[in-house]
């Protein structure tokens, strides 16, 4: 095996760090992205090379079989997972990922202690919190984005208080750990405390704020790795781990900024309860129920349609049929384009890759910003398992919990055609005013189905 | 020796802003259509504390060290793998309208 000085393994993390630089720039934009991928992928072997090449490791025989086992798990996974279960794998990957620096943390203590300064151990302790509630927290989210459990957030009356004693006593018994670092059962008490933090913190939040939930779980996770670096003195895993921090963080803002909610307000707000005044002020109006063979009457001679898909159009696997009836309107002479809220899906971006997989063309889709303005020109905008996005109440009515959150305006559309599971509300537990506009038309039934038979319909109208 | 520690923590303070800030540049300008496979491909980044696993590794002081440091490489090599494969499979899903004829 070739080996290298320690001296020298420095300037391969450098070539290293470069790598992942370059490789966030190249995902700025779809054409230089899976050169971004390679060059993140050159990073991680000279990291891993440079250090095996440097250090003298014991065992290289078990780091060969945790890879391998490591390959096994994860080839699978790499390959297979479809597009909508992509959320549940990165809660999964947070999951992992947090766990193995927790381990790693763990580790370091016990291979050092007592003899750990007051700056080290009170990282360590920072590190191992924040690893450990991580793994809980992004083990729940897994659980719920895989209806493991179910997604309603989990929320009883005092349950901030908890939050806060459990956070901090496990911050106290850490500082307690930094003055004198031989106290192990401190650690041993600490380290559950953190896990049911995780778990505490995450069982509260529901599906729609996932999106945000594993942005932040990231953050965590990246955080918890560049503390890693400052305790074994180690640049590559500092600058890494401030990459993923960031990038975690930068995607937590753009989400809770499309929710026009805080941080604070997600992690230990309590939505999706106490709404249910609104609904008994909405009855006496009237939803107009309409039929496919309407809905393709409409589309007949329609010259520009939006179409608005959301998590619904995930769970009902429609991207494929979605895309059959764009082509089709498109063949027709429409223009046919996506209007993509940032938080629709259950993740940063999760549209685009289900929309993607569909094979539709990424210039096709189009942000929420740019789509607006384009609205009142649409003769129809399709809305395909979207709801809350949608809410003109988020505009006009000061009373609504989504009130002051940015919509897409599809109510300025000529026609709307809304398809929908049933008349229950969105998550937010609110209603949609939407549904009782005159120029909606609500078509109930399993998203799939409906937009299948509308394709039939559109053809025989085609001819 | 204290001032030598004092002054990697200054270095490594200065070494973690920067980043951070890098980051947060970079990532601002990704585009919105890639924020999945940016996701994926941050984590497979951060999974280097496969690096850090393998220095604790150098030194271990008794089996159960060894042990729980080989469960974290198991882990870390895990998100490598799968984080790298599937922003790879996600890039290529998207297609600009000429790629589709």
């Amino acid at each position: 095996m070739i080996s290298i000085p320690v001296e020298y393994v420095e300037y391969l993390y450098i070539l290293s760090v470069a790598c992942f630089a370059l490789s966030l720039k190249w995902m700025s934009e779809v054409r230089t992205s899976r050169f971004g991928n390679l060059a993140a992928v050159v990073g991680m072997l000279v990291a891993v090379g440079a250090t095996l090449a440097a250090y003298q490791i014991q065992r290289i025989d078990l780091v060969a079989l945790g890879v391998l086992v490591g390959a096994v798990i994860g080839t699978p996974i790499g390959l297979k997972v479809p597009m909508t279960a992509v959320p549940q794998r990165t809660a999964m990957s947070h999951a992992f990922g947090s766990l193995a620096v927790a381990l790693v943390g763990v580790a370091e203590y016990y291979n050092h202690v007592p003899s750990i300064d007051i700056f080290t151990m009170a990282v360590l302790g920072g590190e191992m919190v924040l690893g450990f509630l991580t793994f809980t927290g992004s083990c729940i989210a897994f659980s719920k984005l895989q209806g493991l459990i179910p997604g309603k957030p989990y929320i009883y009356r005092g349950r901030n208080l908890v939050s806060i004693a459990i956070l901090g006593s496990a911050i106290a018994l850490a500082v307690y750990l930094a003055i004198d670092p031989s106290q192990q059962m401190a650690l041993l008490v600490m380290i559950p405390l953190a896990l049911l933090f995780g778990f505490n913190l995450i069982m509260g939040i529901g599906g729609a704020d996932m999106p945000t939930a594993i942005a932040i779980l990231n953050s965590f996770a990246g955080m918890s790795a560049a503390a890693l670096g400052f305790i074994l003195n180690n640049q590559v895993l500092i600058v890494a781990g401030a990459l993923d921090g960031s990038s975690g963080f930068i995607l937590a803002v753009i989400m809770s900024q499309a929710m026009n909610r805080s941080f604070t307000n997600i992690l230990f707000g309590s939505v999706g309860k106490a709404v249910e005044g609104q609904q008994s002020a909405q009855a006496g109006r009237v939803i107009q129920q309409y039929t496919v063979e309407d809905v393709a009457t409409v589309l007949d001679g329609a010259r520009f349609v939006i179409i608005v898909p959301g998590y619904g159009m995930g769970v009902a696997q429609a991207q494929f049929v979605v895309k059959e009836l764009a082509d089709l309107l498109q063949t027709a002479g429409a223009d046919v384009k996506f209007a993509i809220h940032p938080v629709a899906g259950r993740m940063p971006g999760h549209m685009n890759v289900l929309l993607a997989e569909a094979n539709v063309p990424y210039d096709q889709l189009w942000e929420m910003e740019k789509i607006n303005p384009l609205f009142p020109q649409a003769d129809v905008a399709i809305v395909v398992g979207a709801n809350d996005v949608t809410n003109p109440a988020a505009r006009n009515r000061t009373s609504s919990p989504l009130y002051g959150m940015p919509i897409l305006d599809v109510d300025k559309a000529k026609t709307i055609v809304f398809i929908k599971r049933s008349t229950r509300p969105g998550f937010a537990g609110v209603d949609n005013d939407l549904f009782y506009l005159p120029n909606t038309m609500m078509v109930f039934g399993d998203a799939k189905q409906v937009l299948t038979d509308l394709v039939a319909q559109v053809k025989k109208h085609i001819g | 020796m204290v001032g030598l520690i004092q002054t990697d923590l200054a270095i490594n303070l200065l070494i973690f802003v920067l980043a951070t800030f890098l980051g947060l540049e970079l990532v601002r300008h990704v585009s919105r259509l890639l924020h999945t496979p940016l996701m994926s491909l941050t984590n497979a980044i951060s999974s280097i504390s496969f690096v850090a696993a393998l220095i604790v590794l150098v030194d271990p002081k008794n089996d159960l060290i060894l042990a729980i440091a080989i469960i974290a490489v198991a882990l870390a090599a895990t998100n490598i793998v799968s984080g790298f494969m599937i922003t790879e499979r996600i890039l290529r899903m998207f297609k600009r309208k000429e790629a589709k004829k």
